[in-house]
């Protein structure tokens, strides 16, 4: 970026005035040295680091003790892994999809011009104010068999009512997901919410004067202009997607048995509880280059776009 | 939640130091596990006889199991904020700290007191030396190898309480119609792994346990015998509760303790639930030690390491912890509290009850002793064990021939 902006610069300059290319802009280049440098070090330098020690057989220390592909060989062969791997997927597919659907459902019933729309706004929003530790302990009571959903309905009259997901062992993720989403859906809402108020009135009015039905408008001319707003809320969610291990943690701890493990929750077993440094950095080598292999082609769409848009 | 609790700490230093102001009291910051109700008892035996010898004992105790709270220690040494002490299982699990002179050597102690000669059985020293040096002090004895009954559930469902695991498995039918579960198991990983052993020594016998684990034998790994011991863990698995959702050990005694189910397999610790419930042995509950098959206890146990400090007080003050945890009084004290053996052989036990009493005849013979999967394994061994016992435990459509195979793997490959 820099060499281009500084090729661009000269014809306009007069040359009296033109200075060195490192010198322009001083100020932004020097508050931006904290960032890159820690870009530089914390992200792809510890990175690198991570890979390269994968592949070693390191315990509790980092040893150089090349050991081939072994750990992946163990990680791959290990049913808490793949089980592991299947939770993400379904906990990922979920959370994206329902926390898209729901949180721009909500904006748009909020969009409304409603009554009390702060105060609703803000029941909305409250549980993302509550960590996952939080929520998982919240849900664990909620859904406990005993004195939770399950009894409730089962006091009402309705005897034979089941809902245990905790205690079962194909639906135990799908706890994970509704805990998930009632933490994080308020916040997708205020996210479109701000998206849809940015959206100017005469588009609206336009709309309205060719007489289209609200819902196409929505669908047809409101959600496209929002693309950047969905951009973000998706990096949010993802991101959010990938580290989930608190929440795992405190609601059901991987369990019964092992059906509601995370990727997360294995790299952080091996590498404090197990001791086994190189199994650890395996398993958090492979969730990098999942994200990698999903983000690149993404990002070289994006970007190319933009140069496309340069152009024209 | 770290700091919150060394605030905590801080605000008790601060707190015992001026209200005392003794004149040499150095503070030690103990981590341990040990947060149930007969464990907390116990721990206080500690407490106070280090805070009788002028110091003053800075409780660290760190809630949830031993997995929970090891990470948090070895990390804390790792980065360089070792505590006073801290208590580990003894075995491999501090092998790479001691490796890397993270620990007090307290070898010299060792020799002036007789540790040697004191220590019964001896593989529990044996456990805590490295290169011919002693690392950390052996507290207590602790078997895995105890199945506990519920008398009253068995008067419940009007039959005999069982004798041994055969027994019991052919009560299960009539428990179950008295709607009781027979067998009550918390969820976690050491718990089902340690069950296994159980079942396995039970079952399996001790040579079948030494050839496999200790020896790991590959044909005994894959052995008929063994495959015969899978079938019976299957067994066990049909006995639990199926929409069970225990998680801590403690809970699935307690179910033992009121009568809600039949039995649990599960350490001598349990015992020390009984007593705070105010059971008796032979009244409430009966106790069966190698399931009563096989007259055979392992000798894992806890033990304290004492993390190098920079300060010479400090270590002194180390030194006469270590001294305090082994002597004679504070044993008997500390054990009784705990449910445990004392290690030493030389404690008087008039005050065991029954089951401690069972415990220490089978001790008596050394044939009986078989090491414990913590002085066999390293940590990383034993967290794929676990794995794959915890979901053997909770998925019905694993077969006991594939748990038994990967079983078999694993072991085959620890390092």
């Amino acid at each position: 970026m820099n060499t281009s902006s500084s090729t661009a610069t000269p014809s306009r300059l007069p040359a009296a005035k033109r200075k060195h290319p490192l010198l322009r802009n001083l100020p932004a280049k020097l508050a931006a040295t904290p960032m890159i440098a820690t870009a530089l070090v914390v992200f792809i330098g510890c990175s690198v680091w991570s890979v390269v020690y994968s592949f070693t057989s390191s315990r509790s220390l980092p040893k150089e003790k090349f050991v081939g592909l072994k750990q992946y060989d163990r990680l791959f062969g290990s049913s808490r892994w793949t089980e592991s791997i299947e939770n993400i997927a379904i906990y990922g597919i979920c959370a994206l999809v329902f926390s898209l659907l729901v949180g721009f459902l909500l904006a748009v019933a909020l969009d409304q011009k409603i009554r009390f729309e702060n105060t609703f706004r803000t029941i909305f929003l409250y549980p993302f104010a509550l960590s996952f530790i939080v929520t998982g302990l919240v849900w664990q009571w909620i859904l406990n068999p005993d004195f939770g959903i399950q009894q409730i309905i089962r006091d009402i009259g309705f005897s034979g009512f089941e809902f245990n997901l905790l205690a079962s062992r194909e639906y135990s993720v799908y706890a994970l997901v509704i805990a998930g989403l009632w933490q994080g859906t308020g916040f997708v809402m205020a996210l479109m919410l701000a998206g849809l108020r940015g959206i100017d009135q005469d588009i609206w009015k336009a709309a309205r004067v060719d007489g289209i039905p609200a819902w196409r408008t929505y669908l047809f001319i409101v959600i496209p202009m929002m693309r950047p707003v969905f951009i973000t809320t998706l990096v949010i969610i993802a991101s959010g997607i990938v580290k989930v291990y608190d929440l795992v943690v405190a609601l059901t701890d991987g369990g019964p048995g092992i059906s509601s493990e995370m990727p997360a929750k294995y790299v952080y077993d091996y590498m404090f509880g197990r001791a086994n440094l190189g199994q650890a950095l395996a398993a958090s080598t492979v969730m990098l280059s999942t994200v990698l292999i999903i983000l690149i082609p993404w990002a070289y769409l994006e970007f190319r776009q933009k140069r496309d848009g340069d152009h024209a | 939640m770290q700091k919150a609790k060394l605030l905590v700490a801080g605000a008790a230093a601060f707190a015992t130091s001026s209200l005392l102001n003794v004149a040499q009291a150095t503070e030690l910051e103990v981590t341990h596990w040990w947060t149930s109700g007969g464990e907390a008892a116990a721990v206080k035996v500690f407490a106070d006889a280090f805070n009788a010898g002028g110091d003053s004992w800075i409780d660290g105790a760190i809630a949830g199991s031993g997995s929970v709270a090891r990470p948090i220690i070895i990390s804390r040494i790792l980065g360089g904020k070792p505590m006073g002490a801290t208590q580990l299982n003894h075995g491999r699990q501090a092998e790479e700290l001691v490796e890397e002179g993270l620990m007090l050597d307290l070898t010299e102690l060792a020799e002036k007191e007789g540790w040697k000669d004191l220590v019964r059985p001896s593989s529990l020293l044996d456990s805590c030396t490295l290169d011919g040096k002693i690392y950390c002090v052996p507290v207590n004895i602790h078997s895995f190898q105890w199945m506990w009954t519920s008398l009253d559930a068995y008067k419940k469902a009007g039959i005999d309480a069982p004798k041994d695991w055969n027994e019991f498995v052919a009560s299960a039918p009539k428990l179950r119609e008295a709607g009781i579960t027979p067998l009550a198991v918390g969820n976690q990983g050491w718990q089902t792994n340690g069950m296994f052993g159980v079942v396995q020594t039970g079952v399996g016998g001790v040579e079948l346990y030494v050839k496999t684990i200790v020896e790991r034998d590959a044909e005994a790994l894959r052995g008929p015998e063994m495959a015969a011991v899978w079938e019976a863990y299957g067994q066990a698995r049909d006995l639990d509760d199926p929409d069970n959702s225990i998680q801590n050990w403690n809970d699935a005694t307690s179910q033992v303790i009121t009568g809600k189910a039949g039995a649990q397999i599960m350490g001598d610790w349990a015992q020390g639930e009984f007593q705070v419930a105010g059971q008796t042995a032979g009244v409430e509950y009966d106790c069966l030690p190698g399931l009563g098959l096989q007259p055979a206890l392992d000798t894992g146990g806890d033990a304290f390491y004492f993390p190098r400090q920079d300060d010479d007080e400090k270590t002194a003050a180390q030194l006469r912890m270590a001294s305090m945890m082994i002597s004679k009084a504070v044993q008997v004290d500390f054990n009784l509290k705990k449910g445990s053996l004392p290690v030493r052989g030389d404690v008087d036990l008039e005050a065991a009850n029954n089951c401690m009493k069972k415990g220490l005849e089978v001790l008596a013979n050394p044939d009986n002793i078989i090491p414990s999967g913590d002085q066999s394994f390293s940590l990383d061994t034993t967290g794929q064990l676990e794995d794959l016992l915890v979901e053997f435990w909770n998925n019905p459509d694993m077969s006991p021939a594939d748990a038994h195979d990967s079983w078999a793997s694993i072991i085959e490959e620890a390092e």
